[in-house]
C-alpha cells in the first residue's frame, strides 16, 4: 500500500504532530510526505530526514502558504491518483483538510484513529472517548485523522528520503488568509509537551491561577493548561482548555490542581502516563485516575511542592 | 441571505454513554436525547445574524428518524423559520455517515441556495468533525471551520476560526459554509410563548430517496467497546511525600 502524509508545517518549521502520523502510515505501507506550503525548503529537508520515509513531496506555491484547506484539498485529491491512504495529523489544520479530500475522492474518512488493526480497520473514540469502535472500510482508498497521543513519534532523524517538487490547481479563489493572533510563549506547546500543570475552578480568578500554577509550572518547565470551567470562567485563554472539546493530551506528568475532574476534562487528559491530583475534596472525581492524590487546600501544598522542588 | 442550519439528535450532553455488553454499540434506549450542543451554538448564531439584519430567513435540516423532530422544533422554538426532517429508518445502526449527510445537504442547498450554512463543529456521539468540510468540498464553497467570530460583511464573511495555539481570521466568498466552535455564543433557552409558537412552524418530511442519496454506509463498526479502564493509585499523606514522588519521576 502507497500512502501520502500531509505535513504539518509553518513554512518555516516541521511540526512535530507529524512524527506520529509517520508511524501511523508506516503500518499501512510505504510512506510518502506532502509538504504543501510556501517558501518552505527548510521543512521539506526536515522531512526528508523523518526515519522511515520514501520520498518527500513539496508543493511550493503561495496560494498553499497558510493551509487554506479550499487550496490544499484539491492538491492533495490530485496526487491520490497514486495512493491508497491519506493520513494526517488530528490537529485544527488536518481536521480542516482531510474531510475535504475526502469527499472530493467520494469516501469516508476515518477520524482520530488510535490504532491500525489491519489494512482497512482501525479503532477510534467515539463519544469522547467513553466508547472505542473498531470500525473497517470499504472505500477503494483511505482518509485518515491520526491522534497523536496514541502512536509513537517516528524518529525526527535518520532517514534521507529524495526531494520532489509537485504543482497543484493553486488558488481556489475562494478563501483568503487575513490574520491570525498566535500565542507567542517560552513554554512548550499544550500537546507537545512532556509535563502539563493545569488549573481549574477552585484557582477564583485569573490573577490567582497565574500565582499559584505559573511558578510551578515554570519550575518544571511545563505547559499550562486548564479545565473547561476555569476557561469558561476567564481565569485562562480559551487555547488552554484540556478536554473533549478542548486539547486532547497524554504527557509524561499531568498535575491537575483544583480540577474536580468532571467527564469532559477526563476525556482530554485520562491517557496521560502519571497524572498528580491535587485537590481539597477527597471525594472529587480526579482521585478516581489520579496515580497520586494529596487531599490539601492548594493555596498551601502547590507553593510548598513549587519550592521544594 | 438564506441560513441553512443542518441539526443533529444525540444523547444529551451530561448522560454518560454506556457501551452494550454484546459490543455493538452504546446503549440509547430510554436514554434522554437532546440536540448536538455545538449545533445549538449553530442555530443561535443564524437567528443573532437575523437579528442583525444580516439574514432574512433561517431553516433547520434534520437528518435522523422521526424523533429528530423533536429536535427540529427545538430549533424553531429558538427561533429558526421553518423545518425540513430528512427521515430515516428507526432501526439501530442506521446512524447516516457525514458523506451521505453532505450529499443531502447539498442536494437541499442546491434547491434553497443559501447564503449560508452553520453547522456544528462535531457531533458529540461519533465525533466525526467532518460533515461541515464534507459538505463545502461538494459545493465548491469555502470553509470556515471551528468559528469563534463570525461577521458578514457583503458578500464576504469573515470568521475567526479556533486553531492550535491561537486564532486565524479568514476571509471567504459567499455562499459558504461555517462550522461552530465552543465559545461562538451561548445559545439561548427557547421560552415557553415561542415552544408553542413552534408548533405551527412549518415542518417539510423528505426522505433520503427524495434527494437521489444511497445511505448505505462506507464504514463497518465490527465492535465498540469500553476504553481501557484506569485505576487509582495511591494518596500521599503530605506535601513532603509528594515532593519525593515528583522526584522519583524524574522531572524535577
Amino acid at each position: 500500500m502507497k500512502t501520502l502524509v500531509l505535513v504539518e508545517h509553518d513554512n518555516a518549521k516541521l511540526s512535530d504532530a507529524t512524527l506520529p502520523v509517520v508511524t501511523a502510515a508506516g503500518k499501512l505501507g510505504e510512506v510518502h510526505l506532502l509538504v504543501a506550503g510556501h517558501n518552505c525548503g527548510a521543512v521539506a529537508e526536515a522531512a526528508a530526514k523523518i526515519a522511515g520515509v520514501a520520498k518527500v513531496l513539496v508543493a511550493d506555491d503561495a496560494a498553499y502558504a497558510h493551509g487554506l484547506a479550499e487550496n490544499v484539498a484539491p492538491l492533495v485529491a490530485q496526487l491520490m491518483g497514486d495512493y491508497d491512504a491519506f493520513l494526517a495529523p488530528a490537529t485544527t489544520s488536518g481536521k480542516n483538510i482531510a474531510p475535504r479530500v475526502a469527499a472530493q475522492l467520494d469516501v469516508m474518512q476515518i477520524s482520530e484513529i488510535l490504532s491500525v488493526e489491519g489494512p482497512k480497520t482501525f479503532t477510534r473514540p467515539i463519544y469522547a472517548g467513553n466508547a472505542i469502535a473498531t470500525v473497517e472500510s470499504s472505500d477503494p482508498k483511505l482518509v485518515i485523522t491520526v491522534r497523536g497521543t496514541a502512536f509513537e513519534k517516528a524518529a525526527a532523524e535518520g532517514g534521507s528520503a529524495p526531494i520532489e517538487a509537485v504543482t497543484g490547481p493553486g488558488d481556489a479563489g475562494t478563501s483568503s488568509f487575513v490574520g491570525s493572533e498566535i500565542a507567542k510563549s517560552e513554554r512548550p506547546e499544550l500537546t507537545s509537551a512532556k509535563v502539563i500543570v493545569s488549573g481549574g475552578r477552585a484557582l477564583k480568578d485569573a490573577e490567582t491561577f497565574a500565582a499559584v500554577i505559573t511558578p510551578l509550572a515554570d519550575k518544571l518547565g511545563a505547559a499550562i493548561g486548564a479545565s473547561r470551567a476555569a476557561v469558561d470562567a476567564g481565569y485562562v485563554p480559551n487555547d488552554y482548555q484540556v478536554g473533549q472539546t478542548g486539547k486532547i493530551v497524554a504527557p509524561e506528568v499531568y498535575f491537575a490542581i483544583g480540577i474536580s475532574g468532571a467527564i469532559q476534562h477526563l476525556a482530554g487528559m485520562k491517557d496521560s502516563k502519571v497524572i498528580i491530583a491535587i485537590n481539597k475534596d477527597e471525594d472529587a472525581p480526579i482521585f478516581q485516575v489520579a496515580d497520586i492524590g494529596l487531599v490539601a487546600d492548594l493555596y498551601q501544598a502547590v507553593p510548598e511542592l513549587t519550592a521544594a522542588l | 441571505m438564506k441560513i441553512l442550519v443542518p441539526v443533529k439528535r444525540v444523547i444529551d450532553y451530561n448522560v454518560k454513554p454506556r457501551v452494550k455488553a454484546d459490543g455493538s454499540g452504546v446503549d440509547l434506549a430510554n436514554v434522554k436525547m437532546s440536540m448536538n450542543p455545538f449545533d445549538e451554538i449553530a442555530v443561535e448564531e443564524a437567528i443573532r445574524l437575523k437579528e442583525k439584519g444580516k439574514a432574512s430567513e433561517i431553516v433547520a435540516v434534520s437528518i435522523g428518524p422521526a424523533k429528530a423532530q423533536e429536535t427540529l422544533r427545538t430549533a424553531l422554538a429558538m427561533g429558526a423559520d421553518r423545518a425540513i426532517l430528512v427521515q430515516t429508518p428507526d432501526e439501530v445502526g442506521a446512524e447516516v455517515e457525514p458523506l451521505a449527510v453532505a450529499k443531502i445537504l447539498k442536494a437541499i442547498a442546491d434547491e434553497e441556495q443559501p447564503g449560508l450554512i452553520i453547522l456544528g463543529k462535531q457531533s458529540i456521539s461519533d465525533d466525526s468533525n467532518q460533515t461541515g468540510q464534507m459538505l463545502a468540498a461538494l459545493m465548491g464553497r469555502p470553509q470556515g471551520t471551528f468559528a469563534n467570530t463570525v461577521e458578514v460583511e457583503g458578500d464576504h464573511v469573515i470568521v475567526k476560526r479556533e486553531v492550535d495555539g491561537g486564532l486565524q481570521t479568514v476571509k471567504l466568498a459567499l455562499p459558504a459554509i461555517v462550522t461552530t466552535d465552543l465559545r461562538l455564543n451561548e445559545p439561548r433557552y427557547a421560552s415557553l410563548p415561542n415552544i408553542m409558537k413552534a408548533k405551527q412552524k412549518p415542518l417539510a418530511t423528505k426522505t433520503p430517496a427524495d434527494y437521489g442519496v444511497d445511505i448505505t454506509p462506507r464504514l463497518t463498526t465490527l465492535k465498540v467497546s469500553e476504553p481501557p479502564v484506569r485505576q487509582a493509585g495511591i494518596k500521599v499523606a503530605d506535601v513532603a511525600e509528594l515532593v519525593e514522588k515528583v522526584k522519583a519521576l524524574g522531572i524535577a
